[in-house]
């Protein structure tokens, strides 16, 4: 993937003992580029997600507003918006509590529902390992959908050149663009419940299956994705009444367990 | 309490995640079938909360009638989809059946 003319394979340990041959565009260090160039890096990455950040607002929206009603207080809400900052997951987390599970039971299913950010990090990796621990930890937080769809669109289009100096203002401007906006909905949603209290009769909470839906739909391109997701409901049908919903966590692990089985198989005969 | 250590345990859980390969800074790949068998996670995950959500409304039993309003709506939804190529206009269309059926059964 990345073929830039850095020698050194073990980034991190030679850019502490050798500051001098890094220092330069290589390391992409914010002091040695102009204020300019940065704002317009950052304005670039911000006006960049500006679509998903649409998509993303009726989901804030409702997530803050289905809160209090699934068990979630207010100042959980806007916290869990604040720390966690993972839509599916957090719109699970709320089913889960509705139905009175346990928390360990929602930590569980929330690693198991991110597990796919894994793929994003796997895929940026190269791109970001230039740059200083504090700046892969700032990448890594805001790691959602969203932002990982627009900067590895950005990296595909883009040059060494750029990615060495630029990479990380134009994500802090996708990721700023993104959290701001996630945490303005939750609060607008959380406002919006206590100013309708019976709105939990309007039928939002479909809301969560509709988008999934939407959600899943994109992958129904392969057999072997097919299968997957036909043994998920049928599984989860037959697990419903597994004690501390494990339900979820079993129907998962087998489709994935079908899935890749049947990808691996048809893959060998040919 | 229990709320702040299930959002505690959740950051934990999402940061570790998003942070562990990037923290190692390309000194740990990540094995080609295991790239293939996370491509699974988000469907399967995904359908294994939408086929109860939908087909047990109420939480107990299987409703699969035509007095099932969420089933009839995720129908919509998944023919929308299927169609539009679209997530905010199935989304969208999907509560607007789903409101629709609601106020019709």
């Amino acid at each position: 993937m990345s073929n830039v003319p850095n020698p050194d394979n073990c980034a991190t340990i030679s850019m502490i003992t050798q500051p001098i041959d890094t220092n330069n565009m290589a390391t992409g260090e914010d002091q040695k580029l102009p204020r300019k160039e940065i704002l317009r890096e950052i304005f670039a990455g911000s006006r960049a997600t500006i679509p998903m950040v649409v998509g993303a607002i009726p989901f804030g929206i409702i997530f803050g507003t289905l809160a209090e009603q699934s068990g979630l207080s207010p100042l959980g809400a806007i916290a869990m918006s604040i720390f966690v900052f993972a839509g599916s997951s957090q719109f699970i987390a709320l089913g889960l509590l509705a139905v009175g599970t346990g928390p360990l039971i929602i930590i569980a299913t929330t690693f198991i529902v991110n597990l796919r950010h894994l793929l994003y990090s796997a895929a940026l990796v190269d791109d970001v390992k230039h740059l200083s621990g504090p700046w892969r930890a700032l990448i890594a937080f805001g790691l959602t959908d969203e932002s990982f769809a627009t900067i590895a669109d950005k990296i595909r289009k883009s040059d060494d050149i750029w990615r060495q100096k630029y990479v990380q203002w134009f994500y802090l401007g996708s990721f700023s663009t993104m959290y701001g906006n996630w945490i303005l909905c939750t609060v607008i949603g959380i406002t919006l419940g206590e100013l309708f209290p019976d709105i939990g009769n309007w039928g939002l909470d479909f809301a969560m299956s509709a988008t999934f839906i939407g959600m899943v739909r994109p992958y129904l391109t392969t057999r072997p994705m097919l299968a997957c997701v036909l043994v998920a409901g049928a599984m989860s049908l037959g697990t419903a009444n597994m004690p501390h919903k494990l339900g979820l966590m079993v129907s998962a692990l087998s489709a994935l367990a079908v899935g890749l089985s049947y990808h691996l198989i048809s893959r060998r005969k040919k | 309490m229990a709320e702040a250590l299930m959002i505690a345990g959740m950051t934990a859980v999402t940061f570790s995640i998003r942070y562990v390969l990037l923290a190692s800074a390309g000194h740990f790949t990540f094995p080609a079938w295991a790239k293939t068998a996370l491509d699974f996670v988000p469907p399967a995950v995904l359908t294994a909360i939408i086929v109860p959500a939908v087909l047990m409304p109420n939480g107990d039993d299987i409703e699969f009638s035509l007095q099932n309003a969420s089933l009839l709506a995720a129908c919509v939804a998944v023919i929308v989809g299927l169609i539009r190529k679209d997530l905010l206009t199935t989304i969208v269309i999907g509560m607007i059946a789903f409101g629709l059926f609601k106020w019709l059964l």
